[in-house]
């Protein structure tokens, strides 16, 4: 038996998967739109607004998850701020703790995705406006190289909003979490799939949107998907050797659904879609394989999640 | 006012009787709610029916039956009163997002319960699945090492009500030179597999609970080798940075290619 069979489930479940998932979409859909800013067209504009407009309700719905799912919810600030003898301490970062640190990167990510969300509210192309809009306007992409490297910045922040969240189950003391470092990277190329395949279906509803800037994106996401075979079977090959030692009455039950459920992920939310982008179909196959990526990547957080929370503390 | 030394238990599985008088003690100590409203409750394990350390059950009397020949030859029923571990390195406090958990002067690890925002990672950090949520308080909680009976200078209640000395408590060298002579006269009777757990640095730097075993650790429900949650952090960030960096690159060939198409046909239109 594995030493990680005697620590004990976080209960981590039914708030932090759809946050798991918000959160790479969130990072995913605002790293396509700074790169379409970029080295993008200047047509492009059109699609990157998609992203810089999903990101910030996403991640913002996905906060509010995170906060509802503490169990005192009214002390969410205690996650940035010491709080001692009722006076707020400045500050409560630890770097080598990911749900530290990670609070801080989500925070931050959230004033970027903020304020690229209210720049995007106005159409490319339109008379930039006045006021606080027009301020958020003039950061975001008025500024010459000081905007870009706010979209750059910003787009750091969503790769690490993505990613941070596989570091986080990673370090812990639980079984298949902390068996394998590879999760941080699988829940980022997740990430970024699952964030183009959902500017793709936003995407193609627009007639301002390019095909030809549909086309780079599902190229990308055909990119992705197959970095992310690569990496999903390079999580399972580190795990295969504590496969093996874990207990057989769980492998018989939850292990026997999230093998199957990990499987259907792996076929329906990977391969098909890719094999669909490969054959260069268009329309109704783009829209299923875009579809098939998103519930791929929402039931991959699932099985992670679920792999070490359904398994009793031993001892 | 004791001087600020550190602090813990030593406890010794071969004189436990399972009598449960440190449950009770911590309990009615820390003034921990029962379980169900106290109705009855039956397992069926053995006269274990507390079954696990929690949120509101700091101390656990563990009842191991070990009769695995058919003739029951060699059979033995252990028992041992599990408690926290206090760890010198400490996964829980570690991860410790808001700072609840600290390190005590008597080197003991406490959380704050009023600083504490469950949010549970210390959960899924210890090794030894001590900590829980109290659904009274709905925050983590586990066991203080009776932080305040400590500054007065007074034995935790759990040590105090042990009858036969199993729980032993007091300064973490004193402890050791003892736990030692201990083991040296087991050995010395026959009983060879006796070893102590945790009181060298081998086990996250040391365990100021450690204890006084007569088995493999995993007989007690306890891992061989713990270790840190950190262990797993610098590789984790490696592999996303890479990864990052991968899919950066792919972002710029799938997304710059239009710009290169259009330098290239202009240059041949030229």
């Amino acid at each position: 038996m594995i030493d990680e069979l005697y620590s004990a489930s976080a209960h981590w479940t039914w708030w932090i998967i759809p946050y798991f998932f918000l959160g790479g979409i969130a990072g995913g859909c605002y790293f396509i739109s700074a790169m379409l800013d970029l080295v993008g067209d200047r047509d492009d504009r059109h699609l990157s607004r998609i992203g810089y407009l999903v990101a910030f309700p996403a991640i913002s719905i996905g906060l509010l998850l995170l906060v509802l799912d503490l169990n005192q919810p009214l002390r969410f600030w205690h996650m940035l701020l010491r709080r001692e003898d009722f006076i707020p301490m400045p500050f409560a970062f630890k770097w080598w703790s990911p749900i530290s640190y990670g609070s801080w990167v989500i925070s931050v990510f959230s004033g970027f995705a903020f304020v690229s969300f209210l720049a995007a509210l106005v159409r490319p192309g339109d008379t930039p406006r006045r006021g606080p809009l027009g301020l958020f306007q003039k950061i975001h992409s008025g500024l010459g190289v000081f905007s870009k490297l706010f979209v750059l910045l910003g787009a750091i922040a969503g790769l690490w909003t993505a990613s941070y969240t596989g570091a986080l189950l990673s370090v812990t003391n639980r079984p298949i979490w902390a068996n394998t470092n590879l999760l941080s990277v699988l829940f980022l190329v997740s990430g970024l799939s699952t964030a183009a395949a959902l500017m793709y279906l936003l995407g193609r509803r627009r007639r301002s949107v390019s095909e030809d800037a549909l086309h780079r994106l599902t190229r990308f996401d055909d990119l992705s998907l197959g970095v992310e075979l690569i990496v999903i079977l390079g999580t399972l090959a580190t795990l295969a050797a504590v496969l093996g030692g874990l207990p057989s009455d769980w492998a018989l039950t939850w292990g026997m659904v999230l093998g199957v459920t990990l499987l259907a992920v792996i076929v329906f939310g990977i391969i098909v879609p890719l094999a669909i982008g490969l054959r260069q179909s268009g329309g109704r196959s783009l829209v299923l394989a875009s579809t098939l990526v998103l519930l791929g990547g929402l039931f991959l957080r699932a099985v992670v999640v679920f792999s070490a929370e359904t398994m009793e503390k031993l001892g | 006012m004791p001087a600020a030394v550190p602090h813990g238990f030593y406890t010794d599985t071969t004189v436990c009787i399972g009598c449960k008088a440190c449950e009770v003690a911590c309990k009615q100590w820390n003034q921990l709610p029962a379980s169900k409203g106290g109705a009855p409750q039956l397992s069926g394990q053995s006269y274990d029916n507390t079954l696990r350390l929690s949120g509101t059950d700091w101390r656990h009397v563990k009842f191991i039956e070990d009769f695995k020949t058919e003739d029951r030859s060699g059979g033995r029923w252990m028992m041992m009163s599990d408690v926290c571990k206090h760890c010198v390195k400490a996964g829980c406090l570690e991860v410790c997002p808001t700072g609840a958990i600290i390190r005590t002067e008597f080197d003991t690890v406490v959380i704050q319960s009023d600083v504490c925002n469950g949010c549970r990672a210390c959960i899924a950090a210890c090794p030894f699945g001590v900590i829980d949520i109290n659904p009274a308080n709905s925050v983590a909680m586990k066991c203080t090492l009776c932080y305040d009976r400590m500054k007065l200078d007074m034995t935790p209640a759990c040590a105090q009500a042990c009858p036969t000395a199993s729980i032993q408590y007091g300064p973490i060298d004193e402890l050791r030179d003892r736990a030692q002579k201990r083991v040296a006269t087991l050995q010395a009777q026959g009983e060879t597999r006796a070893q102590l757990y945790g009181a060298d640095t081998s086990i996250l730097g040391g365990l100021n609970s450690f204890y006084l075993l007569v088995d493999k650790p995993e007989v007690y429900g306890l891992p061989a080798n713990p270790e840190l949650p950190s262990r797993n952090l610098a590789a984790s960030n490696a592999f996303s940075a890479i990864g990052a960096a991968v899919m950066g690159v792919i972002g710029l060939v799938s997304f710059r290619k239009r710009r290169m198409d259009r330098f290239a046909q202009q240059g041949n239109n030229e």
